[in-house]
């Protein structure tokens, strides 16, 4: 009979130019995925329909956790690390707090401050693994006779002076309002009128204003 | 030299006594592998979190301006939101009566069509006054002045909660009217 032979082939596939991308796309994602910075303080922020993202480097960032404790942190970049020295040598010799050199390096280092001035020199030698929320007490800024935010924000108007700085605030959702003004209070006392505030970015709702506004492609920047 | 003899053999005659290796596949099946590297993405792309954290704007005003330099609020236009505890909203409009009668509570899904309704009565002379009591959150602080950008409201103010406004505030919310505590809100001016 003439029928055709059909020739059996085998049904490997040669997997190893698939593990080839496999591999090289796992390396890419893991390369490129920031690690989320230190959660010592948990803040969980509101969301808002903001457009614009946080910027990354000349930040001052103020914390607000649940508790109404207040920290300060400044950016990652290496020229924020410069200007928080800066700021503590600033801060160190107006109040006189008594750091060393080693103290105020110590304290650069450190993620964020979260203490009484009184206490910056506890804080230098806390272990990296106590900075969190449990152990510091927060910037105290409850009343207007001790509100040290002040004193802080104008350290660092002072450190970034001739630069450009932004300060940014976090706030927990469950933060009270009236932290939250003390911390606009030491704003405004320095002359610094406009901020930023943290949020998780959200949809505009359909059928609003501002839903309508970008739809027709006229969006101006709020 | 140097190099493997990887050809098939058979031409090399060995003694009679030698026996021939067997020749084993240098292949292997990497399907596992690749499983594994699917994965592993697919967790690495999962766990990243891709949505960045933004920032909403706010400029404050300058306390140093003269009252008779500040803008005067028309009172037609005015529409006063107080925020309470308990996500609570209030809201009136112009002028609070010496009665209490136009002072309305709400919540945050209803108060923006309130918003929506004053700004087409309005129209450009809508000035929304925000006014926080001690109670009140960080949330529904941001909440509101999210919806004020949602509602595209060009002018609006945050303003010190008045004894009179907070004793209502509280009244609706079924406390007693503070003592102490309206003595403790400084900056708040009595009307």
């Amino acid at each position: 009979m003439g029928r055709a032979k059909i020739a059996r082939k085998s049904t490997i596939v040669d997997m190893t130019a698939m593990c080839d991308v496999a591999f090289l796309l796992l390396s890419f994602f893991i390369l490129t995925t920031k690690p989320k910075p230190s959660e010592a303080v948990p803040i969980s922020t509101p969301t808002s329909v903001a457009p614009k993202f946080v910027p990354d480097k000349n930040i001052v960032i103020i914390s607000l956790d649940k508790d109404g404790k207040v920290y300060l942190s400044l950016g990652d970049d290496a020229d924020d690390r410069q200007k928080k020295q800066a700021m503590l040598q600033d801060v160190n010799q107006r109040n006189n707090l008594g750091l060393s050199s080693g103290e105020i390096a110590t304290l650069t280092a450190q993620p964020f401050i979260g203490v009484p001035l009184a206490q910056l020199k506890q804080q230098a030698h806390l272990p990296v693994d106590q900075i969190n929320s449990k152990v510091l007490q927060g910037i105290p800024t409850q009343d207007t006779t001790n509100n040290q935010m002040i004193e802080w924000i104008r350290a660092a108007v002072n450190a970034y002076q001739g630069g450009h700085m932004d300060l940014v605030l976090k706030g927990d959702n469950v933060a009270k309002y009236p932290v939250f003004k003390n911390i606009l209070t030491a704003f405004k006392k320095n002359d610094q009128f406009k901020f930023q505030m943290v949020t998780n970015q959200a949809n505009v709702p359909q059928g609003t204003d501002l839903y309508k506004l970008n739809m027709s492609g006229k969006a101006e920047q709020m | 030299m140097a190099e493997m003899d990887t050809s098939g053999g058979g031409h090399k005659k060995k003694g009679p006594g030698v026996k021939k290796g067997k020749k084993l596949s240098t292949r292997v099946d990497l399907t596992p592998m690749v499983d594994l590297g699917f994965l592993l993405i697919t967790f690495f792309v999962f766990t990243t979190t891709i949505t960045r954290a933004t920032a909403m704007h706010l400029a404050l005003p300058d306390d140093k301006v003269k009252p008779e330099d500040q803008n005067k609020i028309k009172q037609s236009g005015a529409l006063t939101i107080l925020l309470g505890k308990d996500n609570n909203v209030f809201y009136y409009e112009g002028e609070l009566a010496p009665d209490g009668s136009n002072f309305k509570a709400s919540n945050f899904k209803d108060i923006r069509d309130e918003i929506i309704r004053k700004k087409q009565q309005a129209d450009t002379n809508l000035v929304v006054v925000i006014k926080p009591n001690d109670e009140s959150t960080y949330k529904n602080f941001i909440d509101i002045l999210d919806e004020m950008s949602i509602n595209v409201v060009k002018r609006y103010a945050v303003v010190d909660i008045s004894p009179v406004e907070d004793k209502y505030v509280r009244l609706t919310e079924g406390e007693p009217a503070p003592q102490t505590d309206a003595a403790t809100t400084p900056a708040a001016g009595a009307k």
